[in-house]
């Protein structure tokens, strides 16, 4: 029986509950070759990010090195060991949307919440995003918020849109 | 499912082009009922949907059905317009369910322009 | 069963989801049902349509009439006047931005009536979530030829008699490529496709797998074939889960229909697939990063030779194509190599897919025979630079890429042509700017990006871009010094011939193009502190020319910060205290008067 408590204590995000599906998605992957990418895909995507503790707890799992997974994790975008907001904000940062303007969009979100691009709120209420280009160029400037994307967005109307996301 | 083979492969294709027809080019006759409110209330809905059986029926997928607005001849509606290819197009009115049956069958499938319903050709 | 008279072809693209066409599609289930009309009229919700700025867009079929920005709010109206009296409703058809002219019908659109399509053919004709459909247009009937009357090195003799080219931007002759795979020994091969199209500006894959997903699998089953390769994986990116979702119904469907796994086709030959979920990495487009990704590992590129084709994914021979190129393949098979090339020019055969953006009146996805002009395509398809500005250059190739001036605006759009005026195919973003664009910022912007995705592993790319950026920085910030111009000529130099992969060795290219056609710019800002597009806001004085200023108020109106004093018929002034230089006044003023 793993033990959960500890790993609570470390990281209360890291619940028994959470770790419980964790395992699963461990044990279902384990023995397949190249799986280490898709396994934290997946436990990102329960625990919301990726914590070193949670890094180390899935490398004595996969029995790969802590180091190897920390220089996947930090390699690529879309992982990211500081915790979530309720809400993602993706800023594209394609071409279109810079040309479009996206710039004065991001300063007015980054002034009226005190909010840099790559943090959370304190309230965990928004994650504010850079991306790369969403493949949108037809409506630039975009953005998305969680799933939903708005297109035209401009300066004006940002703070409109974001009101309604809780 | 069962394995597909190649001749599996040629008959789901010639059912899809049956269903998805109407999306390519190529018709050759284009029937048009003229569904105005006068049209309507006449009672063209009747007439399209007798046309609509009739064309399930057949195995032609060169034909069109489209609807239009009033042509202005509220007097002898339901009118009905068949143009074939490459041939002048006839008006037809007073087109009841059954008499669209019969203009189907007869001129639409076998070219045969049915004069006692006609209302004109137009040249 | 009662026989459809109409298809309502509704675009369910990326971009149309976004404009609300899953509302207008609900609204078009609702009231063909009120007026029981859903028996007769069918709504098939279909891959991206490629016209992707007047979304949600609409073809009626068979009528042809197009419907453009529609919002669940018309639909009552529609469906009453177009399919229950039989009246199309004028006022929501597509306007030609030039002439203003109304245009029913989808053929008469010049953005579509001038595009050739191959590797678009089945966009917005057919719904991509059912198979069927795409074998109603001879979907597989060419991985059936290949796997039943052809043997492996037939496959590759046509795909080299074709003369179709790598179209994920290097251009390399596919049918070669897969030569070189088969030729090596072992059992073990693989196929993978590279879906992780990252270049900003460029959706051309991404809208292939949203509306035609099967072209791709079909592609994958004949290199399969030609290599002999058994299991292959498409690499999508995680940015894209509209296209993920419908690869996974497409290969789930092509399963069940044998069409994947073993005995395909009764031909007793074995191959399956799966996806990749790229985790966010542009430095991955490059093979052999790609490669390392799929292994679990961080994506860095690693030296060539050996090439993928002798030691590629998991040291195993591998070919790897992108979503475009294999979508050409089943067509080719079926209708041999000489229809292929018969399209094209000399040394680029067949079509190319942009995607066409920027200040552009037409945005959308386009394509082309290889040898259109950039004129044609920017001015008669685009329909020419949006708000009636003018034509400054265009950007191809995203940032390995490089901006053509208008005075190579005849170009025809072909490997050789295109390299010659110093800009590359690339994977087909072309980006049109206008005279309000700064190019050493444009410059600046891309190499921020580089430097951004530069994976680290080699030091040409690692340092020397952030010093290029850090100089270009400089430059749009107001301190650039004489020399800086030299510095960048040389670190490009340094560069392109250093590093290790592709994305070091093409970094510098915006920067060298901008260099080469609008050095002029570079000197103002050095020399002058001026940026002559104003769109460096470091080099702005915000002050309001009286003279130019037409007193029309609207800088007034726009500034978020209030800091524009204005009255009725009266200049504008602004106050330099409260701005916030946030330059919307700038972009708004029509007169141009803000400096």
């Amino acid at each position: 029986m793993p033990n959960y408590a500890n790993l609570v204590m470390l990281n209360p995000d890291l619940t028994p509950q959470v770790m419980a599906r964790v395992d699963e998605i461990i044990n279902r992957s384990k023995d397949k070759p190249g799986c280490l990418i898709p396994v934290l895909e997946e436990c990102q995507e329960v625990v919301g990010y990726m914590p070193v503790e949670l890094q180390k707890y899935i490398g004595d799992g996969l029995d790969i090195a802590t180091s190897i997974i920390y220089g996947v994790v930090t390699f690529y975008s879309f992982f990211s060991m500081l915790p979530r907001g309720r809400h993602t904000i993706k800023i594209c940062m394609g071409t279109a949307c810079y040309v479009k303007g996206i710039a004065e969009v991001v300063s007015r979100i980054q002034s009226e919440y005190k909010i840099e691009v790559g943090r959370t709120t304190t309230d965990r209420r928004f994650t504010l995003e850079a991306v790369r280009c969403l493949g949108a160029c037809g409506l630039a400037p975009v953005i998305v918020i969680d799933e939903d994307t708005h297109g035209g967005v401009t300066a004006d109307r940002i703070l409109n849109i974001l009101e309604k996301y809780e | 499912m069962a394995k597909l083979t190649i001749a599996d492969l040629k008959k789901i294709k010639e059912k899809a082009q049956k269903d998805t027809a109407l999306r390519e080019g190529g018709a050759t006759v284009k029937v048009t009922v003229h569904m105005g409110t006068c049209g309507i209330a006449a009672g063209a809905r009747e007439v399209m949907d007798a046309l609509l059986d009739e064309m399930a029926q057949s195995d032609r997928h060169d034909i069109r059905v489209v609807n239009s607005g009033c042509m202005g001849m509220c007097s002898s509606e339901p009118n009905v317009t068949i143009e074939i290819m490459d041939q002048e197009p006839v008006i037809y009115q007073h087109m009841d369910g059954n008499k669209i049956r019969q203009v189907f069958k007869r001129h639409v499938l076998t070219g045969e322009v049915q004069t006692d319903f006609a209302l004109a050709r137009i040249k | 069963m009662k026989k459809h008279r109409a298809d309502l072809l509704l675009c369910g693209g990326t971009g149309c989801h976004a404009t609300g066409s899953l509302e207008v599609k609900s609204a078009l289930e609702t009231q063909l049902a009120r007026h029981k009309l859903d028996q007769e009229i069918r709504v098939v919700e279909t891959g991206c349509n490629g016209f992707c700025a007047m979304g949600p867009i609409m073809l009626v079929q068979p009528d042809g009439i197009f419907y453009q920005k529609l919002k669940a709010t018309d639909i009552p109206h529609l469906v009453e006047e177009h399919f229950l009296k039989g009246r199309p409703v004028k006022k929501l058809f597509y306007k030609e931005p030039a002439s203003a002219e109304t245009i029913p019908s989808m053929d008469d659109i010049p953005f579509y009536s001038k595009q050739q399509l191959i590797v678009l053919k089945n966009r917005g004709v057919i719904d991509p979530e059912k198979i069927e459909e795409y074998i109603g247009r001879d979907g597989y009937l060419g991985a059936g030829k290949a796997l039943l009357e052809m043997t492996p090195q037939e496959i590759i003799s046509q795909m080299k008699e074709s003369g179709l080219r790598g179209r994920g931007g290097a251009g390399f002759p596919t049918g070669l490529k897969w030569e070189f795979a088969s030729r090596e020994e072992g059992d073990v091969k693989y196929v993978l496709c590279n879906a992780d199209e990252g270049d900003p500006g460029a959706f051309m894959d991404r809208s292939v797998l949203e509306a035609d997903p099967h072209a791709v699998l079909e592609g994958m089953i004949i290199a399969a074939r030609a290599i002999g390769a058994q299991h292959g994986y498409i690499y999508c990116r995680a940015e894209y889960p509209l296209a993920l979702k419908r690869l996974e119904i497409a290969i789930s469907q092509a399963r069940q229909h044998g069409l994947l796994g073993e005995d395909i086709l009764g031909s007793g030959f074995n191959f399956d697939l799966e996806i990749y979920q790229g985790a966010g990495a542009f430095v991955c487009g490059e093979e052999t990063a790609l490669m390392h990704s799929i292994e679990g590992k961080r994506g860095m590129p690693r030296p060539r030779p050996p090439f993928p084709a002798q030691k590629g994914l998991w040291k195993k021979p591998t070919v790897l194509n992108n979503v475009e190129t294999y979508a050409n393949v089943g067509q080719i098979i079926l209708n041999g190599a000489d229809w292929f090339s018969s399209i094209g020019m000399e040394a680029s055969k067949g079509t190319k897919v942009f995607a066409l953006t920027g200040d552009v009146n037409n945005i959308g996805l386009v394509e082309v025979p290889m040898g259109t002009t950039l004129r044609t395509i920017i001015y008669d398809i685009g329909g020419g630079i949006s708000k009636k500005r003018k034509f400054k250059a265009v950007q191809l190739g995203g940032p390995s890429g490089g901006c053509v001036p208008e005075e190579f605006i005849d170009t025809p759009v072909d490997y050789q042509s295109i390299a010659k005026v110093g800009a590359i195919m690339g994977s087909g973003g072309m980006i049109v700017m206008d005279d309000q664009t700064c190019m050493v910022d444009m410059a600046r912007f891309f190499m921020d990006f580089i430097q951004d995705e530069s994976c680290g592993k080699c030091t040409p790319c690692r340092e020397g871009t952030l010093r290029m950026l850090e100089i270009l920085d400089k430059i749009t910030h107001g301190d650039g010094e004489p020399g800086d111009i030299e510095l960048l000529e040389d670190l490009s130099k340094m560069i392109k011939s250093s590093a290790l992969c592709g994305l070091g060795q093409t970094g510098p290219n915006p920067v060298l193009s901008t260099l080469k056609y609008f050095r002029n710019e570079y000197e103002a800002h050095i020399n002058e502190k001026k940026c002559p597009a104003k769109r460096c806001p470091a080099l702005l004085k915000f002050e309001v020319n009286m003279e130019m200023c037409i007193k029309c108020g609207i800088c007034f109106k726009k500034c978020p910060a209030k800091a524009i004093a204005w009255e009725k018929k009266k200049t504008a002034s602004i106050d330099k205290s409260t701005c916030i230089k946030c330059m919307t006044c700038i972009s708004a003023c029509p007169a141009d008067a803000i400096f």
